[in-house]
């Protein structure tokens, strides 16, 4: 089946079995592979990405359901410098292993378009769907939290 | 006590620029980017052939025959392998286990059989064609079923297996090590205490859920050469046990390379050799060609290490005023199919199964005993959790007995520098009493809180921990140093990092050494063809122990640098001194080299020759003092640990009387890190070893049918904490009292923060509602059925 989409600003034409996975795609034909492969059953959010505007598990979309549509990683935000949400969790060490953080980046980049000044309570609802086992969510929820407010000067 | 430290090398440990500061991690742009690349984000082009497993259902069983035949014919299929072809065993600290299973399988997901194939669905589709007939047998799940009389052996070859020489097995039974500590008249303590308390705690298994499944892709080349890249813990030791378990194919040492990128998360579950043994093996059959090889969220459930469950039988005798008089601790350790890892944990347990206390007279049984359930192994804790989740529960009982404060009876009894251990060394220099002190503090301890909400109630506990990093006497570290031409720096090591910041740490050590900010010093992720030795990254030894290993090499490249001077300039070596990057004299402070003019070209003599070339220099390390050598009856007489890390854990909790639901508002934890190299890394520590702990007493469990199968193995069933399941609050609190042979005097503190986690959330259910659950987990349900117990009770 032939699939069409935009991933990162960049157009791909590809054919694609009916069955396969847009994560799989995306790492594996279009060489993207910041979305990673973490339980394949949308637990754990490692394979967030965000399409159209909004975060979606990429384990869970067929490659055909993005045909037409436009998705951004964690890449895409990273070509020209990182955000300030990313240079907050860079100086804030939010992230130990980083298995996790390409989706939870994502996560609350989605949250802070939505919603830029969020609550505690906010940020943890944006990032529950995806899992971290190092950090405590934490670290990462302060920097989050920073963006809120303003970033970190 | 210091004397027991022949290490003396340090550099001054006065003005402090680089260690002790809250670098950002060196690692963080590569992470908040999408540019950290782990081994399944690598590519290997369009050979790379896929690897799927087949699984015993069956948890005791003899294999009577496997046919392949059908999956061999599938569509894709390149090669399938079985037992057959690699009848060699393998293990970390006792060979038990076979790459894949010879004649029996012992798990619920043992591995039988393995097909390669060009693409992953169709080696998943293949496995399924691979028909494998089963004599099932009936599995031994219960620990102290597999010790009773008249029981089944599992391996009765187990006297033939090859082990450590700290290991006891007992011929004839399950029991593949016994390790015993005696020491004192424990009897006679008991019959003359005034008070004696015994009883049993329950903890089950465990998994590490790492987020980053197992994977591993090898490739045995057509120059015979086997590279295997893996998310790994332990490179080098996996080349080893690769190598040995391989030789009859041919294979040494420098015929393999392992090769480990970013790993995503450990905890233990990627220590050691599990499933990538697999992946090695299979790549033989397949010159030419790389195998990746994958763990789905199941399979990580179920066919890794798991922490190993235990059933505690606990007696501590005191006297009235509150002097802890003797422990008896018998740890009966669910070890699963295979220990070759596992059985170290259990002695590791056994050696420390006292608690962070001064005990004159002490019986310690630690038995690590087969069981049909999956391998047991390191996980971060490695035994101690589960041992002090029943030790720390039991002290606060004994207090309450006695009518003492818990808080004041743990300050008594706590062990403080120079007191005798359990196997007869003495207690390197410790801050517990400050961690209890600041810990208490932090939670407010002894002043009563009232909920605002007539439903609930609020508690409070305190629990203590204590940990030894658990390694053979002779784990070293080594590093290599060198400069580049702008005086920035490149280092290699074989500590993994894993997200606790180890590459991080060894970058400020060299650069405190040599007046080189973190960001010129690169430090690489190992690969054993380039990078010098480490034994593994476990144990929360290589911020200790490989942390040495750099400080030596940037001390050798100090001299090296003070060298080139002298001989050019003629000052003393002694005279000199390295800041802001460029060398110094005491004697002439106009003088000022900076390091970028000379570590690669040298300097320029007089006579137009030059003087000095590229900086290069090397560290090991290896704890000389340890041995572990003991008597197998009493275990007195080695030193078998290096030193102990401490600390407290407190909360403050509320419980909604109806319905049990737990919420931790505040949660504090101390720990003494000697030194806190990166204070910022060692609080991530704290975070997230306690949010860790925290799940193994509110919610974790593994939990098995009767048949020895996993019930829960997805995070759907098995739940870890989300970014909601967190304390309201965390407090980390870090003590430093030096580690007199610590780099700077650091000593590790990685595992040790989820320790205290589920006692102390048990004290504070007691102190909340006067209840006591002595099994892990403390769930909602639990808590609310035990209210209606306790309730039930008062109304007759």
């Amino acid at each position: 089946m032939n699939l069409t989409i935009k991933v990162n600003g960049e157009e791909w034409a590809l054919d694609v079995a009916p069955a396969d996975v847009l994560l799989d795609v995306l790492r594996e034909r279009i060489g993207t592979k910041s979305p990673k492969i973490g339980c394949e059953r949308g637990d754990c959010g490692s394979c967030t990405i965000i399409m159209d505007g909004r975060t979606v598990r990429s384990c869970l979309v067929l490659a055909v359901e993005a045909d037409g549509h436009e998705i951004t990683t964690v890449e895409g935000i990273s070509y020209d410098g990182i955000s300030e949400l990313q240079t907050l969790f860079l100086e804030n060490n939010s992230f130990q292993c980083g298995f996790c953080a390409p989706g939870i980046v994502l996560s609350a980049t989605e949250l802070l378009e939505n919603n830029p000044n969020p609550t505690r309570h906010d940020v943890q609802e944006a990032l529950a769907g995806n899992l971290c086992r190092c950090t405590g969510y934490e670290p990462i929820i302060d920097a989050v939290l920073a963006a809120g407010e303003g970033g970190s000067e | 006590m210091t004397t027991d430290y022949p290490f003396e090398a340090k550099p001054e440990n006065g003005d402090l620029k680089t260690v002790g500061t809250s670098a950002v991690r060196i690692d963080g742009l590569d992470k908040v980017s999408g540019a950290a690349e782990f081994v399944d984000d690598m590519d290997f082009g369009p050979g790379l052939l896929h690897a799927a497993i087949v699984e015993s259902p069956h948890a005791y069983a003899r294999i009577v025959s496997i046919d392949t035949s059908k999956a061999e014919a599938a569509k894709g299929v390149v090669r399938i392998a079985t037992g057959e072809d690699f009848p060699y065993k393998f293990g970390m600290y006792m060979e038990d286990r076979y790459i894949f299973a010879q004649d029996y399988v012992r798990f619920v997901g043992e591995q039988v059989a393995g097909v390669i194939a060009r693409s992953h669905r169709e080696a998943v589709q293949a496995a399924k064609l691979v028909e494998v007939e089963y004599e099932v047998l009936t599995p031994l799940l219960d620990p102290r079923g597999a010790v009773a009389d008249g029981a089944e052996l599992i391996h009765p070859d187990l006297e033939d297996y090859t082990h450590v020489p700290w290991f006891f097995p007992q011929t004839d039974t399950n029991i593949a090590h016994l390790r015993k500590i005696r020491k004192g008249d424990t009897e006679k303590a008991f019959a003359e205490a005034d008070y004696v308390l015994e009883d049993t705690y329950h903890v089950p298994r465990y998994a590490h859920c790492a987020i980053e499944p197992h994977v591993t892709v090898s490739k045995l080349d057509q120059a015979d050469r086997l590279t295997v890249w893996t998310a790994s813990q332990s490179p080098h030791t996996q080349r080893h046990l690769f190598a040995e378990a391989l030789a009859p194919l041919g294979f040494t040492h420098k015929d393999v390379r392992v090769i480990t990128p970013y790993v995503g998360g450990g905890f233990g579950g990627k220590a050691g050799v599990s499933m990538e043994i697999l992946g090695a093996a299979m790549a033989t059959l397949v010159k030419g060609r790389p195998v990746k090889l994958r763990w789905t969220r199941e399979q990580e459930f179920y066919n890794t290490y798991q922490r190993q469950g235990v059933v505690a039988e606990l007696k501590v005798g005191v006297m009235n005023d509150g002097t802890i008089t003797a422990v008896e601790h018998k740890l009966y350790w669910d070890a699963g199919a295979y220990v070759e890892y596992g059985a170290n944990v259990v002695n590791a347990a056994g050696l420390s199964a006292t608690g962070p206390y001064r005990v004159p007279n002490i019986t310690n049984d630690s038995l690590c005993i087969y069981t049909n359930l999956p391998p047991g192994g390191p996980y971060r804790g490695f035994g101690y959790s589960e041992f002090h989740f029943g030790l720390e529960s039991h002290m606060d009982r004994i207090a309450e007995a006695i009518g003492m404060d818990p808080v004041e009876f743990r300050r008594k009894n706590a062990i403080v520098e120079g007191d005798e251990l359990a196997y007869g060394a003495s207690m390197n220099p410790s801050g517990m009493l400050e961690a209890i002190d600041k810990t208490a503090e932090a939670i407010e301890w002894g002043v009563e809180e009232e909920s605002d909400n007539p439903n609930t109630v609020i508690g409070k506990g305190l629990a203590l921990f204590w940990k030894a990093p658990a390694m053979p006497p002779n784990s070293s570290s080594a590093s290599f140093l060198k400069f580049n031409e702008d005086g920035s720096i490149n280092i290699t090591v074989s500590g993994m990092e894993l997200g606790q910041g180890y590459l991080t740490v060894m970058a400020q050590i060299a650069g405190e050494v040599l007046s080189v900010p973190v960001e010129k010093i690169r430090v690489e992720t190992p690969d054993t063809d380039r990078n010098p030795y480490e034994w593994q990254t476990v144990a929360s030894h290589v911020t200790w122990s490989s942390g040495l290993a750099v400080e030596k090499a940037a001390i050798e490249a100090r001299g090296k640098i003070f060298d080139v001077i002298h001989q050019v300039y003629g000052y003393e070596d002694d005279s000199l001194y390295l800041e802001d990057e460029a060398v110094k004299c005491r004697t002439d402070e106009s003088f000022s080299k900076p390091l970028r003019d000379f570590v690669i070209d040298g300097i320029q003599t007089e006579d137009g020759t030059w003087r000095g070339g590229p900086i290069v220099a090397s560290g090991k390390f290896m704890p000389e003092f340890t041995n572990a050598n003991s008597d197998p009856e009493t275990g007195q007489g080695g030193h078998p640990n290096v030193h102990y890390t401490v600390g407290a854990t407190g909360v403050v909790l509320e419980i909604d009387k109806d319905t049990g639901r737990i919420w931790v508002r505040k949660a504090a934890l101390a720990v003494d890190a000697g030194r806190a190299i990166n204070p910022d890394l060692v609080n991530g520590q704290i975070t997230g070893g306690l949010v860790q702990g925290l799940a193994t007493v509110l919610y974790e469990d593994m939990r098995f049918d009767e048949n020895g199968k996993l019930l829960n193995p997805n995070f759907t069933d098995y739940k870890i904490p989300t970014a909601f399941d967190i304390p309201d609050e965390i407090i980390p609190i870090i003590v430093e009292v030096p580690q007199p042979d610590g780099p700077f005097g650091a000593r590790g503190v990685g595992e040790h923060t989820m320790i205290g986690a589920a006692p102390v959330i048990a004290n504070a259910v007691y102190n909340a509602l006067g209840v006591r659950i002595k099994s892990m987990p403390i769930t909602q349900e639990k808590v609310a059925m035990a209210i209606i117990e306790k309730f039930e009770e008062r109304a007759e």
